[in-house]
């Protein structure tokens, strides 16, 4: 395999294309989930016109590479594709894929909601968004830590320590 | 020893991109952070200890213990918030 499984790019991504690459003479293949994260015009009570998207070339790759390596030990899977765009964005615009194949479903769907889970909390990205009151950098949410932790893995991304939530609101 | 000093979001619009740091051996990522607060006003404001701020060294997060060094890579950032 010569596509490499991380990219992070100012241009957009084709879904369809992703996942055909993805399966392509993967026989084995019975099952294909992916995710993607798109833009909102509105967060945190304000309108959001636009947004961007600053990494850590090198670093952000690494971390995320190291999360598939997580996840194909731990999940029945064959391949996994991210794809997470930087630069400026806007409302509807895509910000990031995650494409996993297996054999069935099940763990599929768990690798594909691991890896966010993972990269929503550990991968180096920020994003500072254009509201009618100004730019502002949006705040990491507890949320996410906790999303993480249900995976048994403890690394508190945000400011606030974990208070355990019966609930998932305010995931994605 | 030398070490490369890289901000990002927030703390690099308040210090810039990065910058070079001389350290002594047995420096960890808690004494630099230190260090680099003792070094200006904008940098005590951006780095100060009642901020929420991750670190990297040689590009994987770790906490402040860590010990650096001789030209090691060092990052420090607010929260991570991609996805």
């Amino acid at each position: 395999m010569t596509t490499p499984r991380v990219r992070v790019q100012t241009e957009d991504f084709d879904l369809s294309a992703e996942v055909a690459a993805l399966r392509a003479d993967d026989p084995g293949v019975g099952a294909v989930a992916s995710f993607i994260g798109t833009v909102r015009d509105r967060n945190d009570g304000l309108g959001v016109s636009s947004m961007e998207l600053e990494h850590y070339p090198g670093m952000t790759e690494r971390a995320i590479e190291a999360m598939i390596d997580q996840a194909m030990v731990r999940f029945q899977i064959r391949a996994v594709r991210v794809i997470h765009r930087v630069g400026t964005l806007k409302p509807l615009d895509q910000i990031v894929l995650v494409v996993v194949t297996g054999a069935h479903r099940h763990e599929a769907f768990q690798a594909c909601e691991f890896l966010m889970d993972y990269l929503k909390t550990q991968a180096p990205f920020w994003k500072k968004e254009h509201t009618p009151q100004g730019a502002r950098w949006v705040d990491a949410r507890t949320a996410d830590d906790a999303a993480l932790q249900r995976w048994g893995i403890s690394a508190a991304n945000a400011p606030n320590p974990i208070t355990p939530s019966p609930s998932g609101r305010g995931l994605g | 020893m030398k070490v490369d000093v890289r901000y990002f979001a927030a703390i690099r619009e308040s210090l810039g991109p990065g910058e070079r740091a001389e350290v002594p051996a047995g420096t960890t990522l808690a004494t630099l952070r230190d260090q680099l607060i003792a070094q200006s006003d904008a940098h005590a404001a951006a780095l100060a200890r009642g901020r929420a701020l991750r670190c990297a060294l040689n590009q994987t997060l770790c906490d402040e213990s860590a010990l650096v060094s001789d030209g090691a890579e060092v990052a420090f950032f607010p929260p991570v918030t991609g996805g």
